[in-house]
């Protein structure tokens, strides 16, 4: 049975928990009046991105009053919000939380923390440490923030592991202008890198992106629902905020798989062995003996294998 | 031939909004500019009357009695067009009674007076419109640091400040800033017959063509040779650019404590907003 899945595009103030609350809160009303089954929120909308130093004001703990809220909310609507998530040793996470009838299904701690250019999230996260899929009521899903995606490993991991959608709550800077191209060049990045992935992978991708300027840096918005054939289900607005909603029949993965099956096919002991060796003896330690002019020495016979033939 | 991607329908779409946003959330709807007949302020001015409509812009015209009077024309040509709010505040007296004190100021002096006392100006309108002060440098002057310190460059937010000056001009002409605005020589005006490009021995076609690839491009000093730029030229707008760093940074603060102001006590300027 199809279900329905609404994307909430919004511009929250930054730092202002109490008024994101707030928005959250007319976001699901409004899902829920739309008829949605599940609702994404775009990456730290609980808390606006370019945060710094006020990370920690903004964490949330799971015993946190906001996060007993969010679950009471989800009784209403499941969905995916972006927030700050404090560890119970204190360290600050860039987290997606998935709350379904009452209770934290899953937490996504961002991987992937983009520290170059106008990014500094090193500097005031900490990072996950895994990639799963997990079940829902709607089937088997998976979670990747922003920059993760930009990690093929990551997508290739959620779709392994049984992922039929991946949601990607994203906090996505517009930059970039282009001749000849209707919007900017990071927009055209993410549009290729939703596509490329639903199809290759044959599953669906569900993009959240927010709009709004921080000091400046404008968010472009565009939010998508992709299907595993490449059809774009709907579209957000660019530039502005919005709300999406659109059908999706993950029943089409089993469809799709069963025309291109490259999730059967795909060689996951192979992948594993290749890994380990690469391991051993990475890229860049051949470049610079190449650069010694010492002799490049063929790979290493990997110590193990999880899975030796 | 180097292009600048100047794609002037979409940088329309992502100003507007840009205006639009960081004015709203301050709380405020209007924005005051000052409007000095140039291509850039008209460029803001128009902007801003496109992002919050033009009842909530106020241009103010600032001459001093020998400015050029085709400025003054080309200000109320810009104000004419796009229905904005104007206010004339003749500057003269204010710097005439400064200079009576200290009569042997050079015109580089006097040029930078009259650009803060414009500022003064425009802040003391923005307090008494309730409106923000709406930026006019472009990424080139930023970069060169062709612009008066705490005058011309104070602003709260600045629309044009990562366009190169040939993009402001295809902006410019793109959104209808009257043509005789856009094709004039860029002048600022402080004496009879000045004109940037004179004064800075270089053209905005060329040092933007440089910029781009030096600065956005990230081109490395034998890669900007291969490409055809002179080394003097190029060796001498790097200089620029580092002599000037100062002044696109927050006046030096010496550190004593834990946290010190932008060193390790850093909040965005939008901090709760």
């Amino acid at each position: 049975m199809p279900m329905r899945v609404a994307i909430a595009q919004i511009n929250p103030k930054l730092g202002d928990l109490q008024a994101n609350m707030a928005l959250y809160e007319a976001k699901i009303r409004q899902g829920g009046e739309a008829g949605a089954d599940l609702l994404l929120f775009p990456e730290l909308s609980l808390t606006g991105y370019f945060l710094r130093d006020s990370v920690p004001d903004v964490a949330l703990t799971t015993r946190s009053p906001e996060m007993k809220k969010l679950k009471e909310l989800s009784r209403a609507l499941p969905f995916v919000a972006g927030l700050v998530e404090e560890s119970a040793d204190h360290r600050f996470f860039n987290a997606a939380v998935y709350f379904e009838d009452g209770e934290i299904r899953h937490l996504h701690r961002k991987v992937y923390l983009p520290t170059y250019g106008m990014f500094d999230e090193q500097r005031y996260f900490a990072r996950g440490d895994r990639v799963r899929a997990f079940d829902s009521k709607f089937g088997r899903l998976a979670i990747l923030i922003c920059e993760d995606l930009w990690h093929t490993s990551t997508i290739y991991l959620a779709a392994l592991d049984g992922a039929r959608a991946v949601l990607c709550p994203s906090s996505s800077p517009l930059r970039g202008i282009v001749d000849g191209q209707a919007q900017d060049d990071n927009a055209r990045y993410w549009e290729m890198i939703n596509r490329t992935y639903a199809e290759t992978f044959s599953l669906f991708m569900l993009y959240g992106n927010r709009s709004g300027f921080e000091d400046g840096v404008g968010f472009w918005g565009g939010s998508e629902i992709v299907d595993p054939f490449g059809q774009r289900l709907a579209k957000a607005k660019y530039y502005d905020e919005d709300f999406i909603v659109s059908e999706v029949a993950l029943e089409a993965v089993r469809r799709k798989r069963t025309m291109s099956p490259l999730l059967r096919d795909e060689d996951i002991d192979l992948t594993i062995n290749e890994l380990m060796r690469i391991r051993e003896r990475p890229a860049t330690a051949v470049a610079v003996q190449k650069f010694k002019g010492s002799k490049v020495q063929g790979p290493r016979k990997p110590k193990k294998s999880r899975r030796g033939r | 031939m180097i292009q600048i991607p100047t794609n002037t329908s979409l940088l329309r779409e992502i100003l507007t909004v840009f205006i639009r946003n960081e004015v709203h959330k301050t709380g405020l709807n209007k924005v005051v500019v000052g409007l000095s007949g140039g291509v850039d302020s008209g460029l803001s001015a128009m902007l801003a009357a496109e992002a919050l409509g033009p009842k909530n812009v106020l241009a103010i015209l600032m001459p001093y009695k020998n400015s050029n009077p085709e400025s003054r024309e080309h200000a109320e040509m810009v104000v004419l067009k796009s229905g904005i709010e104007s206010l004339l505040v003749d500057i003269t007296p204010q710097i005439d009674a400064y200079f009576e004190r200290f009569p042997d100021a050079d015109a580089r002096r006097r040029g930078n007076k009259m650009a803060r006392e414009r500022m003064t100006i425009l802040y003391d309108h923005s307090a008494r419109w309730k409106a923000l002060v709406l930026g006019t440098s472009n990424k080139t002057e930023l970069l060169l640091g062709y612009g008066t310190l705490y005058g011309d460059m104070a602003s709260a937010i600045n629309p044009l400040g990562d366009l190169y000056k040939t993009q402001v001009w295809a902006l410019a002409e793109a959104i209808g800033v009257p043509i005789a605005i856009v094709r004039k020589p860029p002048s600022a005006d402080l004496w009879h017959g000045q004109t940037d490009e004179g004064e800075l021995g270089f053209s905005y076609e060329d040092v933007d063509r440089l910029f781009y690839l030096m600065v956005d491009q990230r081109y490395t000093r034998p890669e900007l040779i291969a490409a055809g730029f002179p080394e003097h030229f190029i060796d001498d707008i790097s200089a620029r650019i580092m002599t000037s760093q100062f002044k696109r940074r927050l006046p030096v603060i010496a550190k004593v404590s834990q946290r010190t102001i932008d060193r390790d006590f850093r909040y965005s300027r939008d901090w709760g907003k």
